[in-house]
């Protein structure tokens, strides 16, 4: 492998593992302090998604203002689908909040189609996302490298308000043990709302490079970023925020190697590999690469 | 509020049911404890005594009864609404967050009723109190000992500067000399004029320390008197049935 192959390998690998990593720690945020695997996680994106086509298409607002007003609509549909869906099964069973993931899913995907289009729309992305850039003698598109450098900066401020700040201890407790932290006087309503709000700006974020590289938006897309996702985060491991971040990296790791290593003729089977290694996941190390110290308590 | 006369009492529950699904577990409780008291309800396991206390603190929802508290009707209320207005909770089991450091339990203790300055001189205090936690104060709450486990959960309860302490089983599977530092530290605490509502199976020693005691069984109450009259009017064996001394190990 000569070098300019293997820095366009990382790159590729790079920038796809840092939006799929965004994408898995947007459903972990949610899983770690519900225990809920958010259906509708895919659908927060989609909102995003369309807002960005609206406002792209309709008006001519700076690109700032519009990933702006995306994100924050992701955001939006993220807080009100907990305060209208997900709040009143709360203390219900697990599987009633798990369907009713699935409904909010169901029902904003239908909104899409019978109030927007079945079909798919163009979303304006802006030229310097795709300008090329020269690096290392190659050239890539800068929205590559934006979105490996927004994903350490946003990693970053994670780190520093969950370690650091009486809000992110009190979300790392409320994930290991709810019942304590509201012992604590850790409100449950208000790490809850905190989560959903992470989770739909992440989404936020993820529909502005999604959209960059698919270019259009539509009721469906949001299937195949849940999916990732679910994937990420079973490499990973469910309990911990940095085993989302190491899951998605390692899919595109993984992805990569197969594009590159797989015969034209199998190249179509990448995702049937790909499942196959998530099974053996599952079946070898379900708890995913970072454990996390869910309900882990020593003895004695 | 204005109601809270010297005599009434700071807790007081009237005739408490509480069911986990179809099965009743407390069947119409009433107990009160007053300001600066060390009440004790001891009991064989199932008796409801860790029940009522999860009820107090809101964790369970009373099917009906009363809790009052401060003066206020606090029935139905919130976790986190109860520790907001003085309530603390040592939990049973201590519920340590494992990957949390000692710092970040004690701060989350604080959550609800956090003051900057007064954590930094209730630091200092605690060191004083429980010294192994300034030793460990930056590791993770999980690499602790069960003993050291169960003196972070007390100091976690104590550091909002609760009204009203309750202690779930703290003596529960320590080794006999943390059994004696324990008890040792709820008698420093009960002088420092801490309310205290003590539940414990190890039943010899909680009756030794306690103000009162109320002695349960089957959900409802047996006993509620002074413990050194309780030997002669209750079958003491079955309040001893629950309380071999000490645990098996640490």
């Amino acid at each position: 492998m000569n070098a300019q192959i293997f820095f366009e390998f990382a790159i590729n690998v790079l920038s796809m593992g840092s939006l799929y990593a965004l994408i898995a720690l947007g459903l972990v945020f949610v899983f770690g302090i519900c225990k809920l695997i958010n259906f509708a996680y895919g659908e927060f994106i989609t909102v995003g998604a369309y807002v960005l086509y609206f406002l792209g298409v309709f008006t001519s607002l700076p690109w700032p203002l519009v990933f702006l007003i995306g994100i924050l609509s992701s955001v939006a549909v993220g807080y009100l689908s907990e305060l209208v869906a997900f709040r009143p099964f709360r203390g219900r069973s697990l599987d009633a909040l798990l369907v009713t993931s699935f409904a909010v899913s169901v029902i904003l995907q239908r909104l899409f189609q019978l109030g927007i289009s079945p079909r798919s729309k163009a979303v304006p992305v802006p030229a310097f996302f795709n300008m090329n850039i020269e690096l290392f003698g190659l050239t890539t598109p800068l929205r590559n490298l934006l979105i490996i450098a927004i994903t350490v900066v946003l990693l970053l401020i994670l780190t520093v308000i969950m370690k650091y700040t009486v809000l992110g201890v009190a979300m790392r407790g409320a994930s290991e043990n709810f019942v304590t932290a509201r012992l604590m006087g850790v409100p449950a309503n208000l790490v809850i709302s905190v989560a959903f709000i992470i989770s739909g700006f992440l989404a936020g974020v993820v529909a502005i490079f999604w959209t960059a590289r698919t270019g259009s938006a539509e009721p469906l897309m949001g299937m195949s970023p849940l999916l990732i996702g679910f994937i990420a985060v079973v490499i990973g491991g469910m309990h911990s925020l940095p085993g989302a971040v190491v899951g998605g990296y390692v899919y595109a790791l993984i992805a990569n190697i197969l594009s590159l290593t797989l015969p034209t003729s199998l190249l179509s089977f990448r995702d049937a590999v790909m499942f196959a290694i998530v099974i053996a996941f599952l079946v070898l190390k379900p708890e995913g690469l970072l454990r996390g110290n869910y309900q882990e308590e020593r003895v004695g | 509020m204005s109601n809270i006369t010297e005599n009434a009492p700071i807790l007081q529950v009237t005739d408490l049911y509480v069911a986990y699904g179809p099965i009743l577990a407390l069947h119409g409780i009433s107990l009160e404890v007053h300001k600066g008291e060390l009440v004790s309800i001891c009991g064989v396991n199932g008796a409801g005594k860790s029940t009522v206390l999860k009820a107090i603190a809101g964790v369970l929802k009373p099917r009906s009864g009363s809790i009052r508290f401060k003066g206020k009707d606090v029935t139905g209320w919130k976790p986190e609404q109860l520790h907001k207005h003085g309530m603390a909770l040592v939990p049973e089991g201590r519920e340590i967050f494992p990957s949390l450091t000692v710092e970040e339990n004690l701060r989350l203790g604080a959550f609800g009723r956090y003051q900057a300055r007064r954590f930094a001189e209730d630091l200092e205090d605690f060191f004083t109190l429980f010294p192994i936690l300034k030793e460990r104060y930056h590791q993770a709450g999980g690499l602790l000992s069960g003993g050291e486990q169960q003196m972070l959960a007390i100091a976690r309860g104590l550091i909002s500067h609760p009204d009203l302490l309750m202690m779930d089983e703290p003596s529960l599977g320590l080794s006999p000399n943390r059994v004696d530092q324990i008890f040792e530290l709820i008698m420093e605490l009960k002088s420092r004029g801490i309310t205290i509502l003590l539940v414990e199976q190890n039943a010899q020693r909680a009756l030794e320390i306690a103000d009162r005691a109320y002695l349960f069984s089957n959900g409802r109450v047996e006993y509620a008197g002074r413990p050194q009259d309780m030997a002669g009017k209750v079958d003491i064996t079955s309040v001893y049935l629950g309380g071999q001394k000490g645990g098996d190990v640490e």
